[in-house]
Formats: structure tokens, sequence, C-alpha cells
């Protein structure tokens, strides 16, 4: 998609502004952005902080909590590790993206339907990287714990061991582990993995 | 966080060019490590020259039966490539016991290769740290050391290379491939990473203004068996205690074929050749294992608080070799029988 400056998004880089500040293009939830920004700015900081969509969180801020997985690429990834700059032209998804209008992601339904949360504040990363892990799965991406038997490029079948694994990268100090557990299980039960991209 | 300039390059050339002209400069790929410790303050690079768009994120397979991985390979998708999985099981096991899922997505084989001691001295920019700050002392060889090296430490530095990843490679024998400015070398992946001695600021043999462009295998071992088992002190997105990588291959009951790798313990992937030459020719049974086993972590000397790790990397170690020989056993007479 062309810009405004009639380039083609990500393909020539960002443009530098000067030497601390770069132009760039960012598709958020489908949106097109055309931004100036610091180098210094995060995907996470960028979200929150210019476009002001606060559903993805700041946890540790150190790629170790998982409060700010979104997708990028439809790929699940710590936000607060990403520099903007590095990712003109990529297309980002967030907790905000993921509903279809009115109709909820059936990950989204699954976590409110087994109560997967308490204080509520890692469940956003807690869904996108969910939507990650069912694409992966799908997409035959082994685990820690996928048996060595399992052939390669295979879809993995989500048992509750490869569940806990898959999602290991985001915690939950309120300990919601069982129900986050389950809600990721009926989503891949449902067939939510297929197409999650 | 400091300001710091940005530009994106093409080609693995221009890369090298950028980075020769700009003093302070520094190569971004999916900057997992190194944008976490420009935050940290423990990086702080006048540039970021961004490699991770460079035509270098395929895995190919050679005319010798090898594998040759480029540098901006994604560390999720060389786990699951299926060449790695049915070839070189031990490496995609490794890595798929680093991390997390959110960060194997992001992190590149390069980046991972030259990742950064997870020391807390080092990560702390109010201490001394001889890595850090050469010449400030090392707060650790008294301190808090519990996960710290056992093996080829120095009075300068006791710090661990974290990646599970190398730690195969060094029992793959792989060869690391470097770009610079004076031309293209090669460094095999067992002398990559260098020990401390009087000059812990350097982890490995790179140059400065070198771009690590890929990574090399040769054909896997006719009959061989590898594997690689972590222990952490929890079950997932931990880095290693110990971990051991080997690669085994039996014939009528006799090692014919034995590479050895300990992580965890060094700063470095220790390959262990003192156990592997005692390995060669002996009968493949646990007492020979534990002997070989032995024979390498004589050479230990633990830190106050990390002496567990010699008895754990003795049982990892034989627990993977009789692992390995069983099954080569359980192959042999299904072909036999």
């Amino acid at each position: 998609m062309p810009t405004a400056d009639g380039r083609r998004d990500g393909a020539d880089g960002p443009r530098p502004v000067n030497g601390r500040h770069s132009a760039l293009t960012l598709t958020v939830n489908g949106t097109p952005h055309a931004l100036t920004l610091d180098h210094r700015t995060t995907v996470l900081d960028l979200l929150r902080e210019h476009l002001g969509l606060t559903g993805t969180k700041k946890g540790c801020d150190h790629g170790q909590c998982g409060a700010c997985t979104v997708l990028v690429d439809g790929r699940r990834a710590n936000s607060c590790l990403l520099l903007a700059v590095a990712h003109d032209g990529r297309r980002i998804t967030t907790v905000e993206g993921l509903a279809d209008a009115d109709r909820l992601h059936p990950l989204q339904e699954a976590f409110l339907e087994r109560d997967a949360l308490q204080c509520g504040y890692c469940t956003p990363g807690q869904i996108c990287s969910a939507v990650g892990v069912l694409a992966e799965a799908a997409d035959g991406f082994p685990s820690h714990v996928t048996p060595d038997t399992a052939p390669s490029g295979a879809p993995v079948a989500l048992t509750a061991d490869e569940i806990r694994e898959r999602m290991s990268g985001n915690l939950c100090r309120c300990g919601a582990y069982p129900r986050i557990v389950e809600a990721v299980a009926d989503a891949a039960a449902a067939g939510a993995g297929v197409g999650g991209r | 966080m400091r300001p710091f300039g940005y530009l994106r390059v093409d080609s693995v050339d221009e890369a090298v060019r950028a980075a020769a002209g700009q003093p302070g400069a520094q190569f971004l790929a999916g900057g997992t490590n190194l944008v976490d410790l420009m935050k940290l303050g423990v990086e702080a690079p006048r540039t970021l020259i961004d490699v991770s768009r460079l035509p270098l994120d395929r895995v190919e397979e050679l005319p010798d039966g090898g594998l040759r991985i480029g540098a901006t390979v994604r560390n999720a998708d060389l786990a699951a490539a299926p060449v790695v999985r049915d070839r070189y099981p031990v490496l995609s096991q490794a890595l798929l016991a680093g991390a997390s899922g959110q960060l194997r997505n992001t992190a590149t084989t390069g980046g991972n290769l030259l990742q950064r001691t997870r020391c807390g001295y080092f990560q702390d920019t109010a201490k001394p740290c001889n890595k850090r700050e050469p010449g400030s002392g090392c707060p650790a060889v008294d301190g808090a050391h519990r996960d710290l090296a056992v093996l080829g430490h120095s009075a300068h530095c006791v710090a661990t290379q974290p990646s599970d990843m190398a730690v195969a490679l060094a029992a793959l024998d792989a060869t690391v491939h470097l770009h610079g400015p004076e031309g293209e070398r090669t460094v095999p992946a067992t002398d990559f990473h260098r020990l401390p001695g009087d000059s812990p600021e350097r982890d490995t043999e790179i140059r400065l203004g070198e771009l690590l462009t890929a990574v090399e295998l040769p054909p896997p071992r006719a009959g061989a068996r590898s594997r690689y088992r972590k222990v952490r002190d929890r079950a997932s997105f931990a880095f290693a205690l110990v971990s051991v990588a080997a690669v085994l291959a039996v014939r009528d009951g006799v090692v014919v074929h034995a590479a050895l790798a300990f992580g965890g313990l060094a700063h470095r992937p220790w390959r262990a050749r003192t156990a592997e030459a005692a390995l060669h020719g002996a009968p493949a049974t646990e007492e020979h294992f534990a002997r070989a086993a032995a024979a390498e972590l004589a050479a230990a000397a633990p830190l106050r608080d990390n002496g567990f790790k010699v008895p754990l990397a003795q049982s990892l170690a034989v627990g993977v070799l009789t692992e390995l020989a069983d099954r080569a056993d359980r192959a042999g007479r299904a072909d036999n029988g």
C-alpha cells in the first residue's frame, strides 16, 4: 500500500528525519499509521503512548513476563523488545484487533467462559500469545515437550502439557494458570487455530 | 536509553561498510538481548545498523550433505525446520529448551550466538564487572555465583555463556561464518566463544566490524544419535544450570563416535574432549560413561555456592549417553531380528 509520500510500505526503509528520529509506517489492527518517532521508541510504547491502544500492557519491560505480547505479521512477539523503527512496514495485531466487529475472537470467548483471569493485567498478552500458539501448533511448530517421534511439519495436538510449555512466556501473578490452560484447550478443540493468521 | 542513529541495510557489503564508517555502531537483528541491554544501560550504541532484513534467512542443504543456516533465521523457524528435526535433533531440542515462544519467534541464529551472559553483576551498571568495565573487578567471585562457572573461569570473570543453541553447535562441530572489512573467514563453533582469562570483555573471537553471516553444519555422522538435555530451576523459560548436548554412535556395543558438550558450566560451551577420548572404543555401558564424565569433570573448580553443578553435570551426561546407547541397542536388535 503506498503511503502519503509515495513509498511502498517498508520497501525502502524508514526515512531519517535527523540523527535520532525517523519517519516510518506501521499497520496496526489493519490501519496504516505514518509516524515520526525517536529511534528508542519500542512497539509497546508506540501502541500505548502514541496510538492510545492501552490494551497491550507493560509488565517487566524486559521480555520476561509476556504482558506486552502482540502479533507481528501474524507471529507473537514481546513488543517491549521491538524497536518501532525496525518494524517499518510490518503489520501489528493487538488485543484490540482480534474481535471481528461485535464478535469476540474465540480465545476471548474462551477466556470469558472459563473465567481465566483474576486481576486481568496479563490477559491481553495471554490471549495474543494463545492466538500465536494455536497458529504455531497448526503449522507444525514443535515445542520442548513435543515427542521426538512426532512427524516433522505435521500439526501438533495441543495437550495440556503442550499448552503449559508453549504459554510459559506469559506469567500470571494471580495464578490463573489452570483456567488459562482450559481456555486455550477449548479454543484449540473448537478449531480456532485453523486460519488463525 | 541513550539516543542513537538508525540505518537499515540491504546487503552484507553495505552492512560491513556502514559499520566500518561509524565508530560505536552495532548490528541489530532480533534485538531480544541487545534492546534489553540498552534499556539496562549496559549497551549504548551510537548507531544501530539493522541487518534483520538481509537475505540471510534461509536454511539450505549443502552438496556435501551438510547444512547452511543463515544468520537471520529465527530460532523458532530453525527448531521447526524438518531437515533440522530429522537430521540434527540435538539442535532442534536445544533451541526449544531456550527462552519462550515469543522470544524464539524474534531471536536470530546470529544473535543467539552473540548474546551476552546473564550474570547479575554484568547486567547491573551500579556494580563493578570486568566484562562490562575492564579492570573494575568481579564481585561474583565472592558474591551471588550459584548460576556461574565451574570450569575454565579466571580470577577476573566467572560468567557463563547462556545459549543452549551454542552447546548443540559445539557438539555438532559447526562452523561460524564471519564477514568483515578484510573479507570472509570461518571459526569452528568450539573456538568461537572464548574463555575469560584476563580479557573477559571479549565473549567471542568476532572482531570489531565483523558480521556473523551463517553457521554451517557438517553432514550428520552415519549411525549416530543425538540429544540435548537441560536442567533448570523451573520446567520452562529459564537458563540452564547445567545442560548436555551429545552425539553418540555405537557399533556392536562399542562407542565408535562420541561428541559431548556441556552448557551452564563455563564461559563457553564446554566441549568434553577428555571424556570423548575415554569413550572412543570403550564399551557403551553406564559404567564407562560415568568414568568418562568423571575424567572430564575432574578439572572442575567450583565456587563457594555452585559445587552442586559438578555431580549434576556428571549424572546428566551419564543419563543422556545411556539413553542414546539404549536407543542404538534397541535399533540394532530390531535390525537383526
